[in-house]
């Protein structure tokens, strides 16, 4: 306990001395930052958080080295932005640069799923999953390790420098630059083949770019989550700005029930709870936020809804022997329903949950129809521009098409080009047999295959200035098909 | 100013200069701005000593580096030839020309080089897309002065046309009015009558009347028949295509004055590599026999 900094309030609980040092009247805007010393707490919302930072870190840490087979030419990684060869691996997903609309989806998936989480239950992204949050609760538990709780630290800081502080400032320093550098070292192993980066990274043979994205990523995690902090949320976020207008009166929200503590005051053993709120003014609310503020000045933009104050609430309650749950999730709806003598209830079919659900539900289905019908073969066929036609010898005309068979596929297929216009034109290509093959195209495995394709029409058919004509790519073992309209000009009339 | 003068309203320092009234406060520079800066002088003289800096005399402070970006690029360039070296081999030892187009991955790489050398070589006079300009033959067209097999096209690039290398061939289309050979009613009946071979004008008087003339003057280069020869690249007079014109007055131009496009040698200037890519590549355009 806090005996060192905490005044004696009542019998049983102590007091805190603590400032909540974010709070509107404490803020000035030009003022430099106050060092917050977060108080540990224990609790369900404590071991919550334990494991979702595990999972996150988990995954994050882990995912690059997860492999998925996809045959000889491809490589082998479930999740790899592979630039040199312009892929994007996603398990059994693979995207060209040109379908980067996937991605688009998949963030307006993204979107929405935090719309509605936090139209449900307010900035649960923000206190449990934010990579800021996650990496910040570990720095901090890194400090706790090595320096000791709230009072601890904060006479550690106090202190003049000796030994005992100079190894422990050192030796926190150093864990948390190991811990940015398995950061930034994790982020490069998603954009190269991980077994061979980390060999080639150790050896000092990778790239540049590793060494910098290495170095960039554990230079933001180290300022980022070691000094900066509660400021990374407060003024570089722009989300704690945009959550107010996706939040109502109905959304759970850490919430410090005011028609329950008010009148709040020190409380001594034996005293009668009758005529006074339940909240004994300890304070040790404000000294478990890491944000710096007080709950019980109710939503802040600077809340990030970590619920470390419901845990240390919860804990003095069960000392005083109150109910828990003093600082909780709830709704303002529900605390004025308890002012009015209402029964609280929790009412989650609202219009903009009902608005956001839907969409959600829109834009993945549209996703996974796009995904799972996505075309093997596209076909692009590209009219010369330069000369936009070609006057022939006898008086004929000619075109030329630059044409791209695109094969997603991981097998080469054979394609037959077809190309449908008028009667007496004639369709020929540069090199590459396209005669003797009978139109006939192999296309390597995952490549793009380009045609010089001619198409000539003799001067008793140019009566029209431009004529539209159209070409089809069939795969003759499979039957799948991609058409490309085009036109052809004349030059003429 | 050795009394600080503080500001009432915000508790800072001032800087002591006043203007009606409102003074300046001095609100120090925010710390990290200033440690960035310390940072940028430390670096400015890292730099000084690792990279090439200061200008001397005879030459220039190397750096302990020893950095140069005109090496740089030899070195990157020849990286880049390395790399392309299977391909450029594949080039070379190819049998033939025809051989090229009918291997896809050799075509595709003979046409991808082709077409960056023909836009830094040949577009200036044949155009972008090989569509020629009046006097510069189209590219993307059948009819061909000096022949469009690959071997000919090859040969066009490698020695040009009356340019200055030795295997050049320097046929030219005389000028018979200038230099007098013909007479200007000579010369009118020749443009009546080649606007008959060609197509353009009913046969006339004048064009029966000039039939002898062809026969003795023109046609020991453009054919008994004026479709032309490509040995000595005189150009087919009764198809479609005029590399400077077909109409009277053109026609009347070019017997007046004659023609002698040049079309420079490109051996000393591009690889064997270079020449046989480009070869293809121009084949491919479409006008390749």
């Amino acid at each position: 306990m806090d005996k060192a900094a905490g005044t004696n309030a009542s019998g049983g609980v102590e007091r805190i001395n603590v400032e909540p040092i974010n709070s509107p009247e404490n803020r000035t805007l030009y003022k430099a930052r106050e060092a917050i010393y977060p108080k540990r707490v224990s609790g369900k919302y404590r071991r919550l958080k334990w494991v979702i930072m595990v999972l996150t870190l988990g995954v994050y840490y882990i995912l690059p080295w997860v492999r998925w087979e996809r045959g000889a030419n491809e490589p082998d990684q479930a999740i790899l932005v592979d630039f040199a060869g312009s892929r994007f691996y996603f398990f059994a997903i693979e995207i060209w640069p040109d379908e980067l609309y996937y991605v688009t989806g998949l963030l307006i998936l993204a979107a929405l799923g935090l719309f509605l989480a936090t139209a449900l239950f307010g900035r649960i992204w923000c206190g449990y999953t934010c990579p800021q949050t996650v990496w910040t609760d570990l720095y901090i538990a890194v400090e706790r390790m090595i320096e000791g709780d709230r009072n601890k630290r904060m006479k550690l800081d106090k202190a003049p420098w000796s030994t005992d502080k100079i190894m422990k400032k050192v030796s926190k320093h150093t864990i948390w630059i190991l811990i940015g550098m398995a950061t930034g070292g994790a982020w490069i192993f998603y954009f190269h083949d991980a077994p061979t980066i980390a060999a080639q990274f150790f050896k000092g043979q990778a790239p540049f770019t590793a060494y910098f994205y290495c170095a960039l990523l554990t230079m933001t995690t180290y300022i980022f989550a070691g000094s900066m902090r509660e400021q990374v949320c407060t003024y570089m976020c722009p989300w704690p700005r945009i959550q107010a207008a996706l939040t109502d009166e109905d959304t759970l929200q850490v919430t410090y029930k005011k028609d329950r503590g008010e009148p709040r005051g020190p409380h001594k053993k034996g005293d009668s709870w009758d005529g006074r709120g339940d909240c004994v003014s300890c304070r040790a609310c404000v000294a478990a936020c890491p944000m710096g503020i007080d709950i019980r000045e109710g939503a802040q933009l600077e809340c990030i809804n970590c619920a470390l104050c419901i845990d240390a609430c919860d804990d003095i309650m069960a000392k005083v022997d109150r109910p828990l749950s003093l600082i909780g999730y709830d709704t303002d709806a529900n605390m004025a329903r308890r002012e009015a003598g209402e029964k609280p209830k929790f009412n989650y079919i609202r219009p903009r949950i009902l608005v956001y659900s839907v969409m959600l539900v829109l834009v993945a289905s549209v996703m996974s129809w796009t995904l799972f019908s996505r075309a093997t073969v596209n076909l692009n066929v590209i009219r010369d521009r330069t000369p936009p036609f070609v006057k022939l010898s006898d008086g004929s005309v000619r075109n030329a098409y630059t044409v791209k068979i695109v094969n997603r596929d991981n097998v080469e297929r054979t394609f037959l080009l077809d190309v449908k216009g008028p009667p007496e034109m004639v369709v020929s290509a540069a090199g590459d047999n396209f005669e003797e093959n009978n139109h006939q195209v192999v296309v390597l495995d995952d490549s793009v295959r380009s045609i010089r394709l001619f198409v000539t029409l003799p001067p008793e058919a140019l009566d029209k200035a431009s004529l539209p004509i159209s070409v089809t790519a069939r795969d003759i073992a499979t039957g799948e098909e991609a058409l490309n309209p085009t036109t052809f000009i004349t030059g003429g009339r | 100013m050795s009394d600080k003068d503080i500001d009432e309203h915000s508790g800072v320092d001032t800087t002591g200069h006043e203007w009606d009234g409102i003074k300046e406060l001095n609100n120090p520079l925010p710390r990290w701005w200033v440690i960035v800066f310390y940072i940028t002088i430390i670096w400015s003289v890292v730099y000084w000593v690792l990279m090439p800096s200061w200008p001397g005399i005879t030459g220039y402070l190397k750096g302990t580096r020893n950095h140069s970006e005109r090496e740089n690029v030899t070195v990157q360039m020849a990286a880049l030839d390395a790399e392309r070296a299977e391909s450029t081999q594949r080039l070379i030892a190819a049998p033939s020309l025809e051989a090229i187009e009918s291997d896809p991955a050799l075509h595709q790489f003979a046409m991808a080089a082709g077409a960056s050398l023909f836009g830094d070589n040949c577009a200036t006079c044949h155009g972008a897309g090989g569509q020629g300009f009046k006097g510069y033959p189209n590219l993307n067209d059948d009819a061909w002065l000096w022949g469009g097999s690959l071997d000919q096209i090859k040969h066009t690039i490698t020695v040009g046309r009356r340019s200055l290398h030795p295997e050049t061939t320097n046929t030219l289309m005389m000028a018979y009015g200038r230099d007098g050979l013909l007479t200007r009613d000579q010369i009118n009946d020749l443009v009546d009558y080649v606007s008959f071979i060609s197509g353009q004008a009913e046969e006339t008087e004048a064009a029966t009347r000039a039939a002898p003339l062809f026969a003795s003057q023109c046609a020991s280069c453009h054919g008994a028949d004026g479709t032309g020869d490509q040995i000595q690249g005189a150009p087919n007079l009764t198809d479609a295509i005029w590399l400077f014109g077909g109409d009277r007055a053109t026609l009347y131009e070019t017997l007046w004055n004659g023609r002698a496009g040049v079309m420079p040698a490109w051996d000393e200037r591009l690889s064997e590599e270079e020449i046989i890519a480009l070869s293809v590549y121009v084949h491919s355009l479409g006008g390749g026999e």
